[in-house]
């Protein structure tokens, strides 16, 4: 089965890091994938609050798109980003229950010479690594297994919420279980799917900073020695604000923050260009993480 | 020609009813009407604002006599409501009542279309199929069966102990069947009962003794339903009875067994603390346990799993009781009605993960909190928490798997004042400050808002708000090492982070999770959450789809202790209604072999369910026994000569309604 890859503005900017770990990991599975020709922007959470039929209109230009690179069957089309994995699925979902909402974004899309069918399944690349390539595969890879590296995994709200699709909307568990097959060891904590307020940091910043402050803290609290997120606006918001953060509340907050992809890679022996590491302005403390023979390993 | 009885010229008489706006409002009642009376065969064609009424009856009979009708048409609301109505209208008008027949354009037509124009059509389509199929009715007799007067009742709890009392003590024989080993349900398990504080066991207990007791009764326990045949009146059960390993009548309860075994402690979780303490292999499930015997658990007995077992319980058994050997039995019985008492099951707690049930060990389910306040509890009554504390604040969170759309939609209807009733116990064990989250207080019922006002007077606090989620997250020195509820206080609108030691889930109140296997097998429905469903919600609430089956408590859906006796009582005195009055009418619609077109090949005599049909060896053909036939109409599909018809159904009926829906012209009645 060949995967579509829908990157998203983000991954070409601030997310760097996730696209490079994430077609780095999906290469050395030897998972198949082709990238989505003539993507455009999913119009992210601000266009659908401005005119929902327009916003739908543009992200589905990207589902019909996903038709006309796979002529036959039923396509999964991955966007590792929250907020396209969100809008693209809204739009699948919505386009599949609302006849009349698919018949208006058609007679649009048709102008275009474009028409969605729907055949199109929105995947996050979690759901992917985690339910189809399965943990017992990728336990099998790992080169160098995580032992002792204490990790919280951070999933954010998009990704769960409003739809539940491969996991609990409150409490989910897959990232903990992908922490788990690497080696390392999963930080149980109740604010997994807590807000990380989203573009706050950059409107109402003392309201974004005391949100990343929470979750910081407490991931700090129990231990984590690293936090993982599976958003790029998540990530930027929890590594770049840790500085101001610490001036304004008068804390100590070292935490690094990387891709749930980075790790994986890590474990699988890819090197720190091919997953972005350089990318990161924290990085892991390196004695975190032995290679099984008992020598550290360089990878950050 | 056979299949149409009636010799002479066929006149129809149809009658359109308004049912107030119901119809009227969507169907033109006057276009049917006008309609109808064009087609062929249509005497009288008329529409009436009632049907139903007296006056709506009294015109069919006056016009069977002025216009000589034979054939009587109401196109109104469900034959279910008002079939035998209209049947017994035509009676006294002077004609056969299975002349009779009844088009649904209420539920079928009006109120489930809102296009006037195409109702109308349909209404009409409807009504000439009717026309069509009336030419081929014929005269038949009404059938009458003998009600056995022995009832089955399934399920040990209040609802089934308390109809089964009912019935025993009117007089009749009663199997009560409980598929634990003992009676008493969940109410054996509660603590205190609101709104009276009366303590459960107090109030149950003599009533379990009494079921124990009776000539009347029949009590089975560690037994099942396996296989339910027959129909209103003859029942054929067969009831499994599973092995406890001990015989019955030689135990007397004296529990020295158990004391002997060779585990000097229990081991396995205790089904009646819901695990909060644990029990041995040989046990009984509480001290007041219905009746007083043992059992043995063959999944946790060193015998059972080993068979190398020193068997100190054989040993200190003075009366012989033990019996390894013990096989399940099966009990056959007859029975003329059935009552289905089964219960409910309790909502898993750890479906909803942000409440921390199975996580953080001082989270509790209400249930759970009502064997740790009770005396004879795993604590004694004590309240010790999971990990040995006493709570000084406790949290109740209301409606967890109620009125949620992601869990339970509906509303469990105890929960509020369980929950009342729980914080006034732990207020009473404790001292504690209790914190009721709520999202309604529904208090309805008698002295119930009294008890939430004494609640108030006793200082807990309510605070008003779905709470989002319990945790461990502290966030100040004060909350270090307590569960943290956070909720929305949707009363001053503000987000409340709320510390406590103790947080009780009340939990809702689910179907059982073979409520619908139990349903296949008695034939009955459920409503779309899996809850039994009554015949009727209003008017007929302990009755079901299928004759002679009722259901009381909370299989039907929740409610607290006095809802599930009234209800059981009232099912109960609907069995008596059938068993006193010994007979019963049913519909003619029994099957009938055309003999000159039989073949005599058995195929019928293998699939009826019923074992209806027998073949009459010196003919070689199948004879259907009228009494014993429920007229399903297996046969008549099976038949592979098409020698099988049933009243009521035949073919040039069928077809004929075929054609009349399609607007064709029907050869048979031209």
């Amino acid at each position: 089965m060949k995967y579509l890859y829908y990157p998203g503005c983000s991954l070409r900017s601030t997310g760097r890091a996730y696209e490079e770990s994430l077609l780095s990991v999906l290469k050395v599975l030897d998972i198949p994938f082709e990238e989505l020709n003539d993507w455009n922007c999913c119009g992210a959470t601000s266009y659908v609050s401005i005119d929902e039929t327009d916003a739908f209109a543009l992200a589905a230009r990207n589902l019909a798109l996903a038709e006309l690179q796979s002529p036959d069957g039923t396509i999964n089309l991955i966007a590792p980003c929250s907020a396209c994995f969100l809008v693209l699925l809204k739009t699948e979902r919505y386009l599949e229950s609302y006849p009349d909402v698919r018949e208006k974004i058609n007679s649009t899309l048709d102008k275009a010479g474009l028409h969605y069918h729907g055949r199109v399944n929105v995947r996050h690349p979690l759901d992917v690594f985690v339910n189809d390539y399965g943990l017992e595969n990728i336990t099998k890879r790992v080169k160098y297994p995580l032992k002792g590296l204490k990790v919280a995994s951070y999933y954010g709200c998009q990704m769960v919420r409003p739809f539940k699709t491969f996991d609990h909307s409150h409490y989910p568990e897959t990232m903990d279980r992908l922490v788990n097959a690497l080696g390392a060891e999963p930080v149980d904590w109740p604010l997994k799917t807590r807000c990380c307020g989203g573009s706050l940091t950059g409107t109402i910043q003392e309201a974004g900073l005391r949100l990343n402050r929470l979750l910081l803290k407490e991931a700090e609290k129990r231990g984590a020695d690293i936090m993982l997120t599976c958003c790029p606006l998540c990530q930027h918001n929890l590594e770049c604000y840790q500085e101001r953060i610490n001036r304004k509340f008068d804390e100590k907050i070292d935490m690094p923050i990387a891709f749930f992809t980075q790790l994986m890679g890590v474990a699988l022996g890819l090197s720190e260009k091919e997953l972005g590491m350089q990318r990161l302005f924290k990085m892991p403390s390196l004695n975190q993480i032995t290679h099984p023979k008992g020598e550290m390993v360089n990878a950050w | 020609m056979h299949g149409n009885g009636y010799n002479g010229t066929v006149r129809i008489g149809f009658y359109i009813c308004h049912c107030g706006h119901n119809i009227a409002s969507i169907v033109d009642v006057k276009a049917v009407a006008e309609y109808i009376k064009s087609l062929s065969g249509v005497v009288v064609s008329s529409e009436y604002k009632y049907m139903c009424s007296d006056p709506g009856q009294e015109l069919i009979q006056k016009d069977i006599k002025e216009h000589s009708l034979n054939r009587i048409i109401v196109a109104s609301c469900s034959p279910l409501l008002h079939e035998h109505t209209f049947r017994t209208a035509v009676e006294k008008g002077g004609l056969n009542p299975y002349y009779f027949q009844m088009v649904n354009i209420r539920e079928n037509v009006s109120w489930v279309h809102t296009d006037m124009k195409a109702a109308t059509e349909k209404a009409k389509d409807l009504a000439r199929a009717a026309v069509q199929r009336v030419f081929h009715h014929k005269s038949l007799e009404t059938k009458h069966v003998k009600i056995h007067p022995d009832v089955l009742i399934v399920g040990g709890g209040i609802a089934g102990i308390h109809a089964a009392l009912t019935l025993a003590n009117a007089g009749k024989k009663v199997y009560l069947v409980e598929r634990d080993p003992t009676i008493g349900g969940h109410m054996a398990m509660f603590d205190k009962t609101f709104p009276t504080l009366d303590c459960a066991a107090c109030i149950l207990t003599p009533k379990m003794s009494q079921v124990k007791n009776h000539p009347n009764i029949t009590l089975w326990t560690y037994s099942e339903v396996a296989k339910v045949d027959g129909y209103v009146g003859n029942y054929k059960i067969s009831v499994r009875r599973k092995p406890r390993y001990i015989i019955e009548g030689l135990c007397v309860g004296c529990m020295d067994c158990i004391e002997k075994c060779v585990y000097k402690e229990g081991k396995t979780p205790d089904e009646f603390n819901l695990g909060l303490s644990k029990r041995k292999p040989i046990y009984i499930p509480f001290p007041q346990a219905t009746p007083q015997i043992v059992v043995i658990d063959p999944e946790t007995c060193i015998e059972f799993k080993s068979g190398r077992c020193k068997k100190t319980c054989v040993e200190a058994c003075d009366r012989k009781a033990i019996d390894f050997q013990q096989k399940e039995e099966i009990k056959e019985i007859e029975v003329g009605t059935i009552i289905l008492t089964t219960g409910y099951q309790p909502f898993d707690a750890s479906r909803v993960p942000f409440y921390g049930y199975g996580k953080y060990p001082n989270v509790y389910t209400s249930l759970e909190v009502e064997r740790l306040v009770n005396a004879s509890g795993p604590t004694g009554g004590e309240l010790i928490l999971r990990d040995g504390r006493h709570p000084k604040t406790v949290g109740i969170i209301h409606c967890v798997g109620s009125r949620d759309k992601n869990t339970n939609r509906w509303c469990s209807r105890t929960c509020c004042m369980y929950s009342l009733k729980l914080a006034h116990l732990l207020k009473e064990h404790t001292d504690a400050e209790v914190y009721n989250f709520y999202i309604d207080i529904r208090a309805a019922g008698k002295s119930y808002e009294e008890f939430y006002d004494k609640l108030l007077d006793e200082n807990v606090h309510f605070i008003r708000g779905r709470v989002a989620e319990v945790s461990d997250w502290a966030v100040r020195p004060s909350e270090e090492g307590k569960l943290i509820i956070r909720a929305e206080d949707t009363l001053i609108g503000i987000v409340r982070r709320v510390p406590v030691d103790m947080v009780v889930l009340a939990v809702g109140m689910e179907p059982q999770a073979d409520s619908q296997d139990v349903r296949r097998m008695f034939n009955i429905s459920c409503s779309t959450e899996g809850f039994f469903l009554e015949r009727h919600p209003k008017l007929a609430p302990v009755d079901t789809f299928t004759d002679g089956i009722f259901i009381a408590g909370c299989c039907q859906g929740p409610k607290d202790i006095p809802d599930s006796v009234a209800q059981a009582g009232a099912a109960a005195a609907q069995a008596l209604i059938l068993i006193d009055s010994g007979e019963i009418e049913l519909e003619p619609n029994t099957a009938y072999v055309v003999q000159e077109e039989c073949s005599g090949c058995r195929t019928c005599l293998t699939i009826c369910p019923f074992t209806a049909i027998s073949r009459d060896e010196a003919k070689q053909k199948a004879f259907i026994n009228e009494a014993l036939c429920k007229g399903c109409g297996t046969c008549v599909a099976a038949c592979p000569s098409g020698a099988i018809k049933q009243n009521l159904f035949e073919d040039e009926m069928i077809f004929s309604e075929i054609d009349g829906l399609l607007k064709m012209e029907s050869p048979a009645c031209c």
